[in-house]
């Protein structure tokens, strides 16, 4: 229901988005994956309303909404740090729409208690917004976007600013949400945790193109290509009979044995990272869950799950 | 804001329409000097039926510049102010029309300074040099008595003047020096003064209320100061306490006759008005109260002068005086010489 | 964009159009017609040399002695938090509005004759009126860089010194330069201070248009004289306006209250020290107003106050009307400043019609004679025979008011984070809604603040509204210049208590803007 179609940006000479296309299903969260810069805030921004592209086209239910203004386009964004009011308390912020569309008080204080409730923040209304914490200002904001209904949620990385277990437990609010409300929304993000999390599908974007969209789990079995099974966290790049593959940490095994010489030991909550290097030279990387792991320095052998070996398309890797 | 607004609009309409007022009103042009009692314009006003209003623009020089820049479109009826020292500047500008007033015949010839009737005199006040009665008291030094005096060595740093190209009295004060030594001498006289530490100043205020010492409150230290032959009244009738002399003294000798003129405005709205306003500057009423709110003297014969004036102002016999025409046609060229002689 | 975004577009530039043609018409005509009568007319272009020289020398020293003073003081401003700090810093900018007849003659009577005239009490007096911008300007802009940036400067090695030099001063590069470039301005086109503590042989190009003007009436060199003016302030206008775009650009870090601290241990007594002699500098003069305003004959006393309320040939009205009269259209010119200087701000905010900005500055710069005199010749015929009506003060004011309002407003509108105008805009807000919603309410502090200056900055002009004003409509500057014309110590005392009446009034004023307006905000 939310089409952006062959839509190209550039700012001063340097091409935000070039030809960007995607597709958002109605309910569906797209999460929208890219490093700073690939031009991910563009293409929100875009649909939005708040860029105009340079050609291309965003569709809404069908119907070209390229030419419409962002305030009359009906899609709610949600700024990276917030971005709340400062001059109006919490009920202020997040009944700005509902009082910009005309809607009754009694009706917009019904609201506002609705969605503060959803987010969290039940009897939050007359606080004054420079008084919230981070995680507060967030949640505020995202019942600011929620309130008015809008048809579709843009999020521009709404956990950037947060750390630790307040960002985990706000995925999980956000994730839950979604669910609770069944919103389409996009969701922007440089954090392949947060997106594999939130997207029901994701778009990998580099140098303002969509380079690969797919649900998370086909993601990380089927890179597209090196650049994008780098960018998953896929280290295990190397030639195999003249072609370019890649082989998922998972499908590297481990057991005892003399071939391989182990570089380092990372543990990473339940999993363990183990980076071994051959005779050869070539360096892999395998994870295991197996507490009895091998140290850093010893030797072990490799098994390879030919099932986890990807074959890439030729697209040279960049910087 | 909105308030704000409203009040705008009360001003502009306030100011407004003054097109309409023409036959009832009459308006006096003139520099901020000029003064008169409420008392009189009131009786001006009863007498003609006129409302006077009274438009200042700047010292004598200045109100007569603005008043040469609207010759034949005026912004009022009747200019006043003008000198005989600047005469033939606004005679060159064609800033009057010519009228006679019927109590002309009241007036000393002496004062009659255009035989067209474009300028009717008004009042007249002599520039002279005052002297700090108290400081010559307490440091047994006599006074000075003639121009010459104050280039010898013991009047040293005693003098303070105004610069004839910002100043009136100061442009009076270079015309007596002229009169008194003449087109060859009188740049080798201020050569000599300047020898002798004479002070400058831009205007009159500072001179006398900031420079001399002799001024009621003034911190100056400067003796003897360019003022006018009624600054002595005037101490005393400022003051605020009885005094049975006056703190400073005149210079008889040194004194240059101002004539000050007004005239109907060329292309007066209310012409008729102007008239009256020009008879009625003649009138005895009028010039009775010239000493007391101007500190110039009456040109009417037989006006009364008041108290103060009778006892403390100097009424000069014989002032310096400069033919109008030669004033004219040599002024400019006079206060650029004298810049180049004393500033240089 | 839609219909509604073409409208909202239209709207803008229509808004637009009302500076342009009040500045136009008040500005732009009166000042064209003077110098056109005079080019045209006949008179000498012998023009005393050295004028331009001396104009742009003496502008200079005054600048760098400005800066020079005026550092300490910003500095103690922006780092510490002390008792009477909002009062200091309203206080600074009581000279700065003052008007220049009333501060000049305090001067003459402060210094020690044979001190009095040339070139230091021209640079003292300069100081004395442009320290409150250094203040203003460098400490606000100071106040907002956050300590963070010295402490890693110390943990790195830098000391004190080498803290100034590789770090403050650095840092406060681009405000410096706004200040100085605005210091320069003001210094360039001083008029009061070089006429009456200049001597009679020292003039600026402010002053020898003056004298051309008022005094020769030589229309043709003071013409002259006044595009030559014009020229040089729009050159400094111009690098002035890159140089506080620059300012306003620099993204601050820390809010004011992160930043003061209390000054401890060997700083109490520098700044102890600073606020001392500032409060000497500053306060001496001022002082000097307030003693003569009370020394009546026989004793201390209120008798030149009480005579504020009686009748004085010195004025067609009695004295303590001319401070209605000053309120009034003090008022009028607020208004109307704040009206044409919003409009400018918001245009240039938005990077529309940055020109106005430059055009608006302008007047700062033109001679005030001269302009007066434009008045009078461009005013002449109905339905716009406004030559005597009291309107043209206000207008006058407005026209010295607006450059402030225009600079305060401005950076408090580029200071607004522009995704705030995008968050609203998400959620329904039209342009013309986010104006409403977002801009208004965010500015509305700093609209408080610029009010008050040029509530201020109107009640104590002088130089605009001497040549304009009727005198039976006389302002309180105007209502003292004619108390100081007149002889005796009733009129220089009256003169003295109506300087302090509005010394007490702009106090008020900027008082109460620094109170609405936080005063963080561009002067």
């Amino acid at each position: 229901m939310l089409r952006v179609d062959n839509v190209s940006v550039a700012f001063d000479g340097c091409q935000a988005l070039a030809g960007t296309r995607i597709e958002v299903a109605e309910g569906e969260t797209l999460a929208v994956l890219g490093p700073s810069g690939s031009g991910k805030t563009t293409l929100l921004r875009v649909i939005a309303g708040l860029t105009r592209p340079d050609c291309g086209r965003v569709l809404l239910d069908g119907r070209d909404v390229t030419a419409v203004p962002a305030h009359a386009r009906g899609i709610g964004l949600m700024f990276q740090d917030g971005v709340l009011f400062p001059h109006r308390d919490v009920a202020g912020n997040v009944e700005f729409g509902l009082r910009i569309a005309g809607v009754p008080r009694e009706q917009r204080r019904r609201r506002v208690a609705e969605v503060l409730e959803l987010v969290g923040l039940r009897g939050f209304e007359q606080r004054p917004v420079a008084t919230l914490s981070g995680g507060e200002q967030q949640r505020v904001a995202l019942s600011r976007a929620l309130a008015p209904a809008p048809r579709a949620l843009l999020l521009d990385e709404p956990l950037g600013s947060l750390d630790g277990p307040l960002r985990a437990r706000l995925l999980d609010d956000l994730a839950e949400v979604f669910e609770a409300i069944g919103l389409t929304a996009v969701h922007v993000t440089h954090d392949v945790g947060e997106a594999f999390a939130l997207g029901h599908r994701v778009a990998v974007m580099l140098e303002g193109r969509v380079v690969q969209c797919a649900p998370p789990d086909e993601l990380w079995t089927r890179p597209r290509d090196e650049w994008t099974a780098r960018f998953l966290g896929m280290t295990n790049v190397c030639e195999l009979d003249g072609r370019r593959v890649v082989v998922r940490p998972e499908a590297v095994r481990l057991r005892r044995g003399d071939d391989v010489t182990v570089l380092s030991v990372e543990r990473r909550g339940a999993v363990v990272h183990v980076r071994v290097r051959g005779d050869d030279g070539d360096e892999f990387e395998a994870v295991t869950t197996e507490l009895d792991h091998p140290r850093a320095g010893g030797r072990v052998t490799i098994d390879i799950d030919p099932a986890g070996v990807v074959e890439l398309e030729e697209r040279p890797s960049p910087g | 804001m909105k308030r704000l607004l409203a009040l705008a609009v009360v001003v502009a309409a306030g100011c407004g329409g003054s097109g309409d007022k023409k036959a009832t009103e009459v308006v006096l042009v003139t520099h901020d000097s000029f003064a008169i009692s409420k008392r009189v314009e009131r009786a001006f006003e009863r007498e003609s039926g006129l409302r006077l209003r009274i438009l200042q623009s700047g010292d004598a020089g200045e109100a007569l510049n603005r008043a040469l820049l609207t010759a034949g479109n005026p912004e009022g009826d009747v200019f006043f102010g003008v000198d005989n020292n600047l005469l033939s500047r606004a005679l060159d500008g064609k800033l009057f029309a010519p009228y006679k007033p019927k109590a002309l015949d009241r007036l000393d010839d002496q004062f009659l300074l255009d035989d067209r009737h474009r300028v009717t005199p008004v009042d007249h006040g002599e520039v002279c040099l005052n002297f700090d009665r108290g400081w010559f008291a307490s440091h047994r030094i006599a006074p000075p008595r003639t121009l010459l005096d104050l280039t010898r060595p013991r009047f040293r740093k005693l003098l303070v003047v105004e610069n004839p190209a910002t100043s009136t009295p100061g442009v009076a004060f270079m015309l007596a020096t002229v009169a008194q030594f003449g087109e060859q001498g009188w740049r080798r006289y201020w050569e000599r003064l300047r020898k002798n530490d004479v002070l400058v100043t831009d205007g009159w205020e500072e001179a006398y209320t900031v420079r001399f010492s002799g001024a009621a409150g003034s911190k100056g230290r400067r003796p003897v100061v360019v003022s006018y032959a009624s600054s002595p009244a005037a101490e005393v009738f400022f003051a605020g306490r009885k005094l049975a002399e006056a703190p400073t003294g005149v210079v008889d000798s040194s004194c240059f006759r101002q004539v000050e003129l007004a005239g109907v405005l060329r292309g007066a709205p209310n012409e008729e008005g102007a008239r009256k306003l020009v008879d009625f500057m003649l009138s005895p009423r009028f010039q009775a109260e010239v000493p007391l709110s101007m500190f110039v003297f009456p040109v009417r014969r037989g006006v009364p002068l008041p108290e103060v004036f009778r006892k403390h102002a100097i009424v000069v016999q014989k002032p310096l005086e400069l033919p109008p025409n030669a004033i004219g046609a040599n002024r400019d060229r006079w206060i650029r010489e004298w810049t180049a002689t004393v500033l240089r | 964009m839609d219909r509604n975004g073409a409208s909202v577009r239209l709207a803008l530039g229509a808004a637009v159009a009302l500076p342009g043609a009040f500045l136009g018409l008040f500005f732009a005509y009166p000042l064209g017609s003077i110098l056109a009568r005079g080019l045209t007319g006949d008179g000498s272009v012998e023009l005393r040399p050295g004028v331009l020289w001396f104009s742009v020398w003496q502008a200079g020293a005054s600048t760098a002695l400005t800066l020079a003073l005026g550092l300490p003081l910003a500095w103690v401003v922006a780092r510490f938090d002390f008792p009477g700090r909002a009062l200091v810093r309203a206080l600074v900018v009581v000279p700065f509005v003052l008007p220049t007849v009333v501060v000049a003659t305090a001067f003459l009577t402060l210094l020690p004759e044979g001190q009095q005239r040339g070139i230091l009490p021209i640079l003292a007096a300069h100081v004395f009126f442009n320290v409150a911008i250094v203040v203003r300007i460098v400490g606000g802009y100071w106040a907002r860089i956050h300590p963070r940036l010295w402490e890693a400067a110390a943990t790195l090695g830098a000391g004190p010194a080498s803290r100034l030099r590789t770090v403050t001063l650095p840092v406060l590069a681009p405000a410096l330069a706004a200040a100085a470039a605005l210091v320069f301005l003001f210094s360039f086109t001083s008029f009061g201070v070089v006429l009456i503590l200049g001597g009679p042989t020292r003039s600026t190009l402010e002053t020898e248009i003056y004298y051309q003007a008022a005094r020769m009436f030589d229309l043709r060199a003071a013409a002259v004289l006044s595009l030559v003016q014009l020229g040089c302030v729009g050159a400094i206008v111009g690098v002035a306006g890159r140089l506080d775009r620059c300012v306003a650009g620099a993204r601050m870090v820390a809010p004011e209250s992160d930043v003061l601290v209390r000054a401890q241990g060997r700083q109490r007594v520098v700044v102890a020290g600073i606020l001392g002699a500032a409060a000497v500098g500053l306060g001496a003069p001022l002082a000097a107003l307030v003693e003569r305003s009370l020394s009546a004959p026989g004793g201390y006393g209120l008798t030149f106050y009480r005579a504020l309320g009686e009748e004085t040939p010195a004025l067609l009205v009695v004295p303590w009307r001319a401070a209605l009269n000053s309120l009034a259209f003090a008022a009028v010119a607020t208004g109307m400043a704040l009206v044409v200087g919003g409009i400018v701000a918001a245009a240039v905010a938005r990077s529309r019609a940055t020109w106005l900005d430059q055009f608006a500055m302008l007047p700062l710069g033109a001679s005030a004679v001269m302009l007066g005199y434009g008045f009078v010749i461009a005013f002449d015929d109905p339905p716009l025979d406004l030559r005597s009506s009291p309107l043209l003060v206000p207008v006058a004011q407005a026209l010295v008011a607006v450059p402030f309002v225009v600079r305060i407003l401005t950076s408090a509108l580029r200071s607004i984070d522009e995704r705030l105008r995008d968050a609203a805009a998400v959620l329904g807000a039209s342009r013309a809604r986010v104006i409403r919603e977002i801009d208004l309410p965010l500015v509305l502090r700093s609209f408080g603040l610029a009010a008050g200056f040029a509530f201020a900055i109107s009640l104590g002009d002088f130089g605009a509204t001497v040549f304009v004003a009727r005198s039976d409509w006389p302002t309180v500057p105007v209502a003292i210049f004619r108390f100081l014309g007149r002889p005796g110590a009733e009129n220089a005392g009256e003169a003295a208590a109506l300087s302090v009446v509005l010394m007490t009034m702009t106090m008020a004023a900027m008082l109460a803007a620094d109170r609405l307006g936080g005063g963080r905000r561009g002067l």
